[in-house]
């Protein structure tokens, strides 16, 4: 957590650096208060134990509001008191946004694990953990050299597989954390090999200097250099679960406690994607002719493999729907990558519009989650027909969830997941990467295909009052009348009297599920709030 | 009236948030259903109202530059601008559009379908209404896209809710076809707007293609066409339209053939023809001969489903014929010359009355006996509805009629010149592949004459039964919901100019281009 590790013994000059705190204030508000929920949870009584999730809540607020003054400038900090322009920490508008993203993502999680956190899930350990994995997430997007960067990957990831592994006893979650945890320790080692490659070749592990040495690295230690580049770029492959590094995904999002899968999902990506980000366009561009090829192909084949077993999944399996969306997260990573890869091709940044998208996608996504972490209190087994008639029974969360699903299929009435599409697409279009571009818009239409079929199920008539919805078809006239209030769908309610008592929303659900839908719908309206990022230059 | 065509677009929606909404003390009216009934009807009404306005205010002398125009920057990032306008060609959609909503909230006042409560039932209605106004007043190729959407669910929602038998397949298989058509043509508008740096569609036309490739064109239009081409529906890709249609509740019928499909040859007209133009040259042939193959399959068909013992339902009937006259409309925009394309622009407007008119008469009957089945109503001699409701009878005979095309009244004289077009097509097209087409229409056209008189025999003449249930005849609200549309098509056959003056300079203008 400390960035100071990576101060370079720098010579003659002072060594005292000033730090401003300002900057560096989301991140640190963040382990701070992790710090202060392991300490309360010592000493409060298991009876109080929510207070501590409402110190969360409070701890991630204030830090968002400290990104408030960083909104504009850019500011750097821990920065080489020989060399000013080399920093360890710079706030600059990508570190704001994906800050803000990760921080809001952190806090919509929060509001999802209230309740579970009361009934199933050890209270303390849960919000230290999510605390400091948010902490390491809002550090990373600002972290400029390599060692930082890797901390704060790992301060975001291992209390992650504890995260997933925290429903005790349960045989699902311990293996999701194991697997979780195998597959992103290789990841790490991979990525510290290629790290330490890029340094020797190099000698700095600031990403401005390595941009600049790379271009004009010794011929004998040329493959030294390229191969460093490669594998910390699988490395961050792995993290952001690009194919074929994504097989851990449906199984640990499974295993995992909802709001966990739902953090992975979008946090967990907008650490791995910005981190790759950081690494090929700020210190890797000498090396754009590697990894550009190789992330569209990437991109490719991430979007193709989600979305085709997306396409596959059978609806009455267990946890059909959050295998679903995990399958759909893998697939959207396709999406994200296609705008790193054309960032290798033409001389703009194209990064934007991986920013804009994944906004949408971390607002929409939550979204989805939280209404299926509403579905999942009355039908643990989340299956996809489990919402069935969803829109009989709570109208609203069937509403929010379909809007969602559409924003993620890119289709009106979600307008800003359509644009955010239109704006990765133009960006591989302007890098010439048409086959690219044909690649996502086959996807984009096999991903339509069971995002409408989970909305389409949300608006059928509840099993049970099938058979007599269809006799009543019959121009008889007498079905229209009892529709007095409320819903339309009152007239099927009085012949399924067996149908369990509709339970309250808990409150934090409740406020999660509108505020992503708000979100939504202020994006839809204002699409230029996300695109805006698409067509400035973020560093 | 550049507020008038924003409020038109507009209003629907805010009236179909309010439809949601509890009423307000004072227009409660006698219930809850009653209440809301009456709001559709006042809302549709006031559009109707505002779009009469709007084509009063019209300059009749330019109706070749676009009108009433609002241009509003909406997503920089994107270059995306809030640009709406009406010219000759949109005007008489837009109204079209305005009249047959109206209409159908009118007859769902005094006829709500079965299904659940009308709240819903007149948001839908409503949205629709926005969607289908805002496709024929945007002049920006993403603000099309979106109004070409938003009328998707709302129709999804009508069939799936308030139709037939079979209707929830019948609607998945309705939004599954537009949903990929219209991806695909998303596709093609996006490839315009990239390669040519710009949405706007006035921009676009008045560059008339030169801003593009060739390949760029062929692609695009290839693209954009399968999309339009599902909706208009287009032989081949029509599949959806019968089931639809079926299954659909009358007023969804009546807006699905009066004001949906028009959207798919408005597209044909607005932004394939202008934009596009050499893109369109190499398809116009193809275009062409599935245009005549529906106008041959849909009569056909419709042959096969008049004849007794076929079991073959009149709606089902109604929607082939439709394929048909669609056939007639992209026949006259495959030749690409002014001629054709007016007069596949006036058989748009004259298919949207008659056949809304159609629906609401096979809807009134479908109500009276239970059953659109032709052979369960004719029985063994014919239904004999000149005997048991003479003036349902007559109404029927004369929508039968004018619909397969009888001179001085609607449906002549856009098929007429859809194929006069045809008969002497644009330069470089191919005439004796026209002239084979031409042929083929007027085969076509006897056809057509062939099963609507055998529809008309086998419904309106036959022994009047002495025994069994008295049939209401036409009734006070049907006779003010269906009378504008007899006005009009009889208006629109005795004077076509009062349409062709509209709509003929700005389909030069879209043609020439900046050339003019």
């Amino acid at each position: 957590m400390t960035p100071d590790v990576t101060t370079a013994a720098a010579g003659t000059a002072s060594l005292v650096q000033s730090v401003d705190w300002v900057a560096i204030a989301p991140p640190l508000i963040a382990a701070a208060v992790a710090l202060v929920v392991l300490l309360a949870d010592l000493f409060l009584p298991p009876a109080r134990k929510p207070l501590l999730g409402w110190i969360t809540i409070a701890g991630l607020v204030a830090a968002l509001a400290a990104l408030v003054p960083l909104r504009t400038g850019s500011r750097s900090t821990f920065c080489l008191t020989a060399n000013p322009d080399a920093c360890s920490y710079t706030a600059d508008q990508f570190a704001f946004v994906i800050q803000a993203l990760v921080l809001g993502g952190a806090l919509l999680t929060a509001l999802l694990s209230m309740k579970d956190t009361e009934e199933k899930l050890p209270a303390g350990e849960f919000w230290f953990l999510l605390l400091s994995s948010a902490a390491g997430a809002a550090l990373l997007p600002a972290a400029r050299d390599l060692a930082t960067l890797v901390v704060a990957l790992e301060v975001a990831s291992l209390p992650a597989f504890a995260l997933v592994g925290l429903k005790r006893g349960d045989r699902l979650s311990s293996e999701a954390a194991l697997k979780f945890f195998l597959s992103s320790v290789t990841a790490t080692a991979v990525m510290l090999l290629g790290v330490s490659f890029v340094y020797a070749a190099t000698g700095t592990l600031h990403l401005t200097e390595i941009a600049t040495r790379l271009a004009d690295v010794p011929g004998q230690l040329g493959t030294v250099a390229e191969t460093g580049v490669v594998l910390t770029l699988v490395g961050f492959a792995f993290k952001t679960a690009a194919a074929p590094f994504h097989f851990w995904v449906p199984d640990t999002y499974v295993g995992a406690p909802l709001p966990v899968a739902a953090y992975l999902s979008v946090v967990g990506k907008a650490v791995g994607f910005s981190g790759l980000i950081l690494v090929t366009v700020i210190a890797f561009p000498a090396y754009a002719d590697v990894w550009g090829p190789a992330l569209a192909v990437l991109a490719a084949l991430t979007m193709t493999i989600g979305n085709a077993a997306a396409v596959r999944q059978a609806a009455s399996r267990a946890h059909s729907a959050v295998r679903l969306l995990a399958w759909s997260s893998v697939g959207q990573a396709g999406y994200l990558l296609v705008p790193i890869a054309a960032a290798a091709y033409s001389g703009d940044d194209k990064v934007g519009a991986t920013v804009a998208y994944a906004l949408m996608y971390a607002v929409v996504n939550l979204g989805a989650f939280a209404v299926a972490a509403l579905v999942a209190r009355g039908k643990p087994l989340n299956r996809l027909t489990d919402y069935r008639g969803l829109y009989a029974e709570r109208p609203l969360a069937a509403l929010a969830l379909a809007f969602f699903l559409l924003c993620l299929a890119g289709l009106p009435p979600g307008i800003i997941g359509l644009f955010a599409k239109v704006t990765v697409f133009s960006a591989a279009v302007d890098a010439g990467l048409g086959w690219l571009a044909v690649v996502m818009a086959v996807n984009v239409v096999v991903a339509l295909y069971y995002y409408l079929r989970w909305t389409a199920i949300l608006f059928r008539s509840p099993e049970s009052a099938d058979e007599p919805s269809e006799a009543a078809g019959e121009p008889s006239g007498t079905a229209g009348t009892a529709g007095t209030a409320g819903t339309s769908e009152i007239p099927e309610i009085p012949e399924i009297p067996v149908r369990p008592v509709r339970s309250r929303v808990p409150a934090p659900l409740a406020v999660a599920i509108a505020l992503t839908a708000i979100a939504g719908v202020v994006l839809s309206g204002l699409p230029q709030l996300a695109l805006h990022f698409a067509s400035v230059t973020l560093f | 009236m550049q507020f008038l065509l924003a409020f038109i677009v507009v209003v629907p929606l805010i009236g179909a948030v309010a439809a949601l909404l509890p009423a307000p003390p004072g227009l409660r009216g006698r219930s809850p259903d009653q209440a809301v009934l009456r709001h559709g009807v006042t809302v549709t009404g006031v559009i109707l109202v505002a779009a009469i306005v709007l084509a009063l205010g019209f300059d009749r002398g330019h109706p070749s530059k676009m009108q009433a125009t609002t241009d509003i920057q909406w997503i920089p990032a994107l270059n995306i601008h809030l640009h709406l306008g009406i010219d000759g060609i949109s005007l008489p959609l837009l109204v079209l559009t305005a009249l047959l909503t109206f209409l159908c909230a009118l007859y769902s006042y005094f006829k709500m379908p079965s299904g659940p409560g009308p709240k819903a039932f007149v948001a839908l209605l409503l949205v629709l209404e926005s969607g289908t106004l805002a496709t024929f007043a945007v002049l920006d190729l993403v603000l099309f896209f979106l109004a070409f959407e938003m009328v998707l669910i709302p129709m999804y929602f009508l069939i799936a809710r308030w139709g037939g038998a079979e209707r929830t397949a019948a609607a998945w298989k309705f939004i599954l076809y537009t949903l990929l058509g219209s991806v695909v043509m998303l596709l093609g508008l996006l490839l315009i707007g990239l390669k040519a740096g710009t949405f706007d569609m006035v921009a676009l036309a008045t560059d008339n293609g030169r801003g593009l490739t060739t390949s760029v064109q062929v692609i695009a239009v290839l693209a954009i066409g399968i999309g339009l081409a599902v909706k208009t529906p287009m032989f081949p890709l029509h599949s959806w339209l019968p089931d639809a249609h079926t299954a659909a509740p009358t007023v969804g019928s009546v807006l699905l053939a009066g004001v949906l499909l028009k959207m798919g040859t408005y597209g044909f007209v607005r932004i394939v023809l202008p934009i596009a133009p050499h893109g369109m040259h190499t398809f116009a042939p193809y275009l062409a001969a599935f245009a005549v193959a529906g106008i041959i399959y849909g009569s056909l068909a419709c042959l096969a489903l008049a004849k007794q013992g076929n079991k073959g339902d009149l709606k089902r009937l109604i929607a082939y014929s439709s394929v048909g006259h669609m056939g007639f409309v992209l026949l006259g925009i495959a030749s690409m010359t002014p001629t054709g394309v007016n007069g596949a622009l006036f058989a748009n407007i004259a298919h949207g009355l008659i056949t809304g008119l159609l629906f609401f008469l096979v809807g009134a009957l479908k109500d009276r006996y239970g059953t659109a089945d032709l052979d369960t109503l004719a029985g063994a001699t014919g239904a004999a509805l000149y005997g048991r409701a003479p003036r349902l009878g007559g109404l029927l005979a004369f929508a039968a009629v004018a619909s397969l095309g009888l001179p001085g009244l609607a449906g002549f004289w856009g098929e007429m010149l859809a194929m006069f077009g045809a008969f002497d097509p644009a330069a470089g097209l191919s005439r004796p592949a026209f002239l084979t087409f031409v042929a083929i229409a007027a085969l076509g056209t006897l056809l057509t004459a062939a099963y609507l008189l055998v529809v008309v025999r086998r419904v309106c003449m036959g022994g009047k039964p002495s025994e069994g249930p008295q049939l209401a005849d036409i009734q006070g609200y049907e006779f003010a919901a269906w009378s504008p549309l007899v006005a009009l098509t009889v208006l629109a056959g005795l004077w076509p100019a009062v349409l062709l003056g509209l709509t003929d300079p700005a389909v030069q203008k879209l043609l020439a281009g900046g050339k003019s």
